[in-house]
């Protein structure tokens, strides 16, 4: 059975509901190459009696004839979701051995829907960074060239995905941590609609940017996760947006003729390396031949996306993170005072240097005197850059282009300049500043052969539409059936 | 206007981090480094801007949706504690304050 990683979701949910393979194989053969790949680093925790019991569980939905599409599938969980039945950490030392006393939304739903969980996967501190390099639980290395980074920060999630130790796995995206690691790892990656998935047992980064969403290897699969995850979730969520839950495979096969893809002069700029602008360029021809139109657009602020995020995540994230104190859970200092220093001790032990730093910014711009100079206009600005959208779609029915500037660079190229990955996530921001549905699809490979992606950009709601442009770029190439070699 | 050496001291407290001197000048840096960039955003003339502080209001008025002020979860007292640093007869054990 050396080929059931070569699968996709659709694949392998068609052959476990033939009964050609039952989930309990499936489960063990990527229990099995999740230990053979270990030194990629991608997984934080696995638990194989856990694992094997779900698979049980839906062997036997599958012998009742249940036909819920994803039963039996494998999938892995980014650190960030809290589970019950494996332990949490957000790739922090803050939450070492933290066992969640329940279980997230999206988790829960796709387990509801019979997926089989792999284990929990590694990731940047509390999401924050764009490289996989903050984690306290090591470097996550990419399969295409594992002297490189995967992305960030779900780049456990990538890095499980394009090694084939797992057909699926989830993410979030705040800034564009799903579409980054697509692109850097061959992957198709969507960040749907913000209030589309439940933030529920998230662990919050910037609630006001937070999104779920799947990565996988094709769009039919994001497709299959993204409409088992997705759906209101009032009573828990209060930023769960009240849209009923939907296929979005519905559209996967509709024809292209007449779509118009607008293309953001602003992101074909010098900053663009020529190795992914020609295989964004190649990408945005193969659409063209598909029947889709061309529209150079503008955004004008796309510059201004990288302060504003900057600025308003730091913020969040303060706010968020305070509950971190040592009192109630997670890591507490041997050696304080009184409360105040077990405090600062406590979260001066607990966090990472990139945590440390976005704390402080924010504290700093939402500190007394200081909070309508970078709070309020960055809030401001945030507006500006959501409208400039807004006015982009009523040229185009989806905006394309670059998902990063350059292929992914290498380990600690960055190390002493944390400011050079900010200005890398200028095509991303954008999207999610204004909470839009957006997505990374393998578009080809550049220097070093390594993966470039095309991002998809959609007005509010339209993540079926992101999927089908996809879906029809897959028809046509074979970029994303490509895998790393040795993998 | 560039942050300074008691500008850091200062924001950590408020930020309750504790931070020794080497972690101090290297944040220092880091943000004044940072701060550069964010000059093009105070710059920006936001006149008459509403700020969005939702993303969805960019399209719909947004008002903060509440429940019902009744307590919806069972006692799990025992599963919150697991992950507790310090618990006694089920009771979070925290330091002293009070000599």
């Amino acid at each position: 059975m050396s080929d059931l990683h070569d699968l996709t979701v659709a694949q392998l949910a068609t052959k476990l509901k033939a009964r050609e393979v039952s989930a309990v194989e499936a489960a063990h053969h990527f229990l099995a190459r999740a230990k053979e790949h270990a030194s990629l680093g991608a997984f934080l925790a696995q638990d194989e009696a856990v694992t094997l019991a779900q698979a049980r569980a839906a062997d036997a939905r599958l012998a009742r004839g249940d036909a819920s599409p994803l039963l039996g599938v494998p999938v892995a969980h980014k650190d960030v979701f809290v589970t019950a039945d494996f332990s949490t950490t957000a790739g922090s030392r803050m939450l070492q051995g933290y066992r969640s006393p329940f279980e997230s939304t999206v988790t829960r739903k796709l387990s509801d829907s019979g997926m089989v969980c792999l284990g929990k996967l590694n990731c940047d501190e509390f999401a924050m960074g764009s490289a996989n390099e903050t984690s306290a639980y090591g470097q996550v290395r990419n399969p295409w060239d594992t002297t490189r980074v995967p992305g960030g920060s779900s780049g456990g999630s990538a890095a499980a995905l394009a090694a084939r130790l797992t057909p699926a796995a989830t993410g979030t995206d705040t800034g564009g941590s799903i579409r980054q690691p697509s692109s850097f790892c061959n992957l198709t990656g969507i960040k749907p609609t913000y209030g589309r998935a439940s933030r529920f047992g998230l662990i919050a980064y910037a609630s006001s940017l937070d999104q779920a969403g799947p990565m996988a290897r094709t769009a039919e699969d994001c497709a299959l996760l993204l409409s088992a995850l997705c759906g209101p979730d009032l009573d828990r969520d209060s930023t769960s947006l009240d849209v009923p839950a939907e296929d979005f495979s519905r559209a996967l096969n509709d024809r292209l003729d007449g779509l118009r893809i607008g293309v953001p002069k602003e992101f074909i700029s010098d900053g663009l390396a020529p190795d992914v602008r020609a295989a964004v360029d190649a990408a945005l021809a193969e659409l063209q031949k598909l029947g889709a139109r061309l529209v150079e657009i503008s955004l004008p602020r796309t510059e201004l996306s990288i302060p504003v995020y900057y600025i308003l995540s730091p913020a969040e994230a303060s706010s968020n993170l305070a509950r971190f104190d040592g009192v109630t859970f997670g890591h507490r200092a041997k050696d304080y005072t009184d409360l105040e220093d077990m405090y600062k001790k406590t979260r001066g032990e607990g966090f990472g240097d990139e945590v440390k730093r976005r704390i402080m910014t924010g504290t700093y711009v939402l500190s007394h005197g200081y909070y309508d100079a970078y709070y309020l206009q960055a809030q401001k600005v945030r507006r500006m850059i959501a409208d400039d959208l807004q006015r982009a779609f009523q040229q185009c029915d989806v905006i394309a282009g670059p998902v990063a500037p350059t292929v992914a660079r290498c380990i600690g190229e960055c190390a002493d300049d944390p400011l050079a990955d900010y200005l890398a996530d200028i095509y991303t921001l954008s999207a999610s500043l204004a909470g839009l549905p957006a997505m990374s699809v393998p578009a080809g490979f550049g220097a070093h052969g390594m993966p470039v992606g095309l991002q998809l950009i959609g007005n509010y709601l339209q993540e079926s539409k992101l999927l089908n442009v996809a879906h029809q770029l897959q028809q046509a190439t074979d970029f994303h059936l490509r895998a790393p070699k040795g993998f | 206007m560039a942050l300074t050496y008691d500008d850091i001291g200062r924001i950590a407290h408020l930020a309750r981090l504790e931070l020794n001197p080497e972690q101090s000048e290297r944040m220092l840096t880091r943000l004044n480094d940072f701060f550069g960039i964010v000059e093009t955003m105070c710059a920006v003339d936001t006149q008459g801007v509403e700020p969005l502080p939702h993303p969805y209001a960019a399209i719909q008025d947004v008002a903060l949706r509440l429940r019902d002020d009744v307590a919806s979860e069972p006692d799990a007292r025992e599963a919150n504690q697991r992950s507790a640093p310090a618990v006694e007869d089920g009771l979070y054990l925290v330091p002293r304050v009070v000599e």
